[in-house]
């Protein structure tokens, strides 16, 4: 039995996952061992702690690793500059998540109800501003009343989110299909949990869950199957070894099958037309600190791995995985645009609009050149700062009750009570929009450029022109917000602790600097776009 | 036996799973057409691996095995909440999300 060598494992490239997937293991210790009163500020600060050290680390290892990359782990992992980029963006926008996620008691009330006559209510709860006291009470229950009133709170919360992003960083990274499969599910399934947990409109949030569960574990059965026929007609399951085998077999059916279910899964990860149904359900029903966590970092993740497929195992298919973006990138534009014209709900107008930005990523995936993947990047992590920062903000503005207002015409009349927040929100909206000196401009003309440059200069035709079509709904919001009569009994502004207002700060200054002086992130992904092999 | 039979066997189980995840009603049972879809994939690989007469293939099977497993006690807990909430798992009683 002595014949089986022990494996050798890189454990100082694989310092930042391991640092994010202890502390996970640790908060959920923390569950287990930690007093209730000071649980949730231990999970705050090991939660933040730990994912500012292993963005420390991402530094580190992105000092340490030569430009062509290094495969970790007998093949498993890849460590390359691309996955180190995304991999630190997913970092920044999970720290900013918890940050976000850990807001308590913003003008929150506890609601009247039944069996509120037999305990003094205190009129402020101490649990967390957007989760729901106790995720297994039925909601609107009196089990659900007294917990709110106990000042329970949910502080699982904290490890799940740090699980997510542990997955969101082995996913970019994978250079194996299973290792690709495990982590798009541990990236998946603390999501769908933390779908369900909102405080407000608790049986909607549930709903979302459950969508998002059905139609998650659908795309991930796809996802596996296409790995298994892929595995059939190469006999590999490492990336590179696939992307070799297939310039022998590119005309296998077993293979274009294959290819063509991993790509429907990750299409239903990133949430490209058609399979985009799931995406405006769940980003309503989930607490808006979850949607813009997963608005931004679960697209920088599966975008990620989506390039290294393509690059690393699917050249051989070149002429036929590029005809499908084209369509798909196509019909992601135009339907997201014209859907998000006709929203009334903020949210859901939003959900549409990330719709239509994984478009434009696609015009810079399907380049198929270098500059394809640095603009794709540049657009990742732009368009992340500025989404985290959107969500951030709809999550301040609040009816009476504390609930959200997301019903866009009762915004009306905002940006003249509250300057500031219309003016922040004004500047995300135009760099969704795409208007000069804002990110969103830089980042746009450069997947638009990259794909010209790629040969696909029709499709920057319906990409400029989506653009023109949704700067309108985007404008929309604005005049509302700025030159329209505020309603009867209008939404106020609720203010957030000093750390929130730090991070929508941070989102606005990147948002704006990266329109102004793009260009050390622009060379940071020039110099990111070879692929371990 | 040729192993190729296998794989009819494994395509057969994952078209009736997707078909049954598309057409049916009920979030338990669309639920088990998913875990039905992910044993065909493993149904495949281990085919594959035996045509390849490699291990690769049975190795995946059991992360495959292991990741089904977590699935359920995720979804299980989704869809026993929404039970308690409504007293029905149909998803077309879902439906206050539209538009």
């Amino acid at each position: 039995m002595s014949g089986m060598p022990t494996p050798h494992v890189e454990y100082d490239l694989l310092l930042p996952l391991l640092i994010v997937f202890g502390t996970a293991v640790i908060g959920v210790l923390f569950e287990a061992f930690v007093a209730r009163r000071a649980r949730y500020l231990m999970q705050v600060l090991l939660a933040v702690g730990g994912l500012a050290a292993a963005f420390a680390a991402i530094v580190a290892v992105g000092r340490e690793v030569p430009a062509a990359g290094r495969i970790a782990v007998l093949g498993a992992v890849a460590v390359d500059r691309p996955a180190l980029v995304l991999q630190g963006t997913v970092l920044l926008v999970g720290i900013m998540a918890v940050i976000f996620i850990a807001e308590r008691n913003v003008g929150a009330t506890v609601a009247e109800g039944p069996g509120a006559a037999t305990a003094p209510a205190p009129l402020t709860t101490p649990g967390m501003d957007a989760f729901t006291p106790q995720a297994s009470a039925a909601p609107d229950s009196v089990a659900e009343l007294d917990a709110a009133r106990a000042g329970l709170i949910q502080t699982e919360v904290f490890p799940l989110t740090v699980l997510a992003i542990g997955g969101m960083l082995v996913f970019p990274a994978a250079n194996d299909l299973v290792t690709m499969f495990v982590a798009l599910e541990v990236l998946s399934l603390p999501l769908y949990l933390l779908c369900g947990l909102a405080r407000y409109r608790r049986l909607l949030s549930q709903e979302a869950a459950l969508k998002y569960f059905l139609l998650g574990a659908f795309s991930s059965a796809l996802f596996l199957f296409g790995a298994a026929l892929l595995y059939g007609a190469t006999g590999a399951l490492s990336l590179p070894e696939i992307g070799e085998q297939l310039f022998a077999h590119s005309s296998d059916p077993l293979a274009l099958i294959g290819a063509g279910l991993l790509l429907v899964g990750l299409f239903f990860k990133v949430g490209a037309v058609p399979f985009h149904s799931w995406i405006p359900d769940v980003y309503v029903g989930a607490p808006t600190p979850i949607t813009g966590f997963m608005a931004a970092a679960t697209k920088v993740a599966a975008f990620g791995a989506m390039l290294r497929i393509i690059y690393v195992a699917l050249p051989a298919l070149h002429d036929q995985w590029r005809p499908l973006l084209w369509v798909i990138s196509v019909l992601t534009m135009v339907i997201a645009t014209i859907a998000a014209i006709t929203q009334n709900d903020i949210k859901r107008m939003l959900a549409y609009s990330s719709i239509a930005h994984v478009g434009f990523v696609l015009t810079g995936v399907l380049a198929a050149i270098p500059a394809g993947v640095a603009s794709t990047m540049f657009y990742l992590v732009a368009y992340s700062f500025s989404t985290v920062g959107a969500f951030a903000v709809v999550n301040l503005i609040r009816r009476s009750g504390g609930e959200e207002e997301l019903d866009m015409s009762r915004w009306a009349g905002l940006g003249r009570r509250y300057p500031v927040v219309g003016l922040l929100f004004s500047m995300f909206l135009l760099a969704f929009a795409g208007i000069p000196l804002t990110s969103g401009f830089i980042s746009k003309f450069a997947v638009f450029k990259a794909a010209a440059e790629g040969g696909a200069a029709p499709l920057v035709v319906v990409g400029v022109i989506a653009s023109g079509v949704a700067a309108y709904f985007y404008v929309r919001v604005i005049v509302l917000m700025f030159f329209t009569d505020s309603p009867a009994d209008p939404p106020h502004l609720v203010s957030p602790s000093v750390w929130s207002i730090a991070a929508i700060a941070l989102c606005a200054t990147v948002t704006v600097t990266l329109g102004v002086l793009p260009q050390p992130l622009l060379d940071l992904a020039a110099t990111a776009t070879q692929f371990a092999h | 036996m040729n192993p190729e039979n296998y794989l009819y066997l494994s395509a057969m189980l994952f078209t009736l799973g997707a078909t049954g995840v598309m057409l049916r009603r009920n979030a338990l049972v669309m639920f088990m057409c998913v875990e039905l879809m992910l044993n065909a994939a493993n149904l495949a690989f281990v085919t594959f691996a035996r045509l390849h007469s490699q291990l690769d293939g049975q190795m995946v099977a059991f992360f495959t095995m292991v990741v089904a497993a977590c699935e359920v006690v995720i979804g299980l807990a989704i869809i026993m909440t929404i039970f308690r909430a409504r007293r029905s798992v149909s998803v077309d009683d879902a439906n206050l999300l539209r538009g």
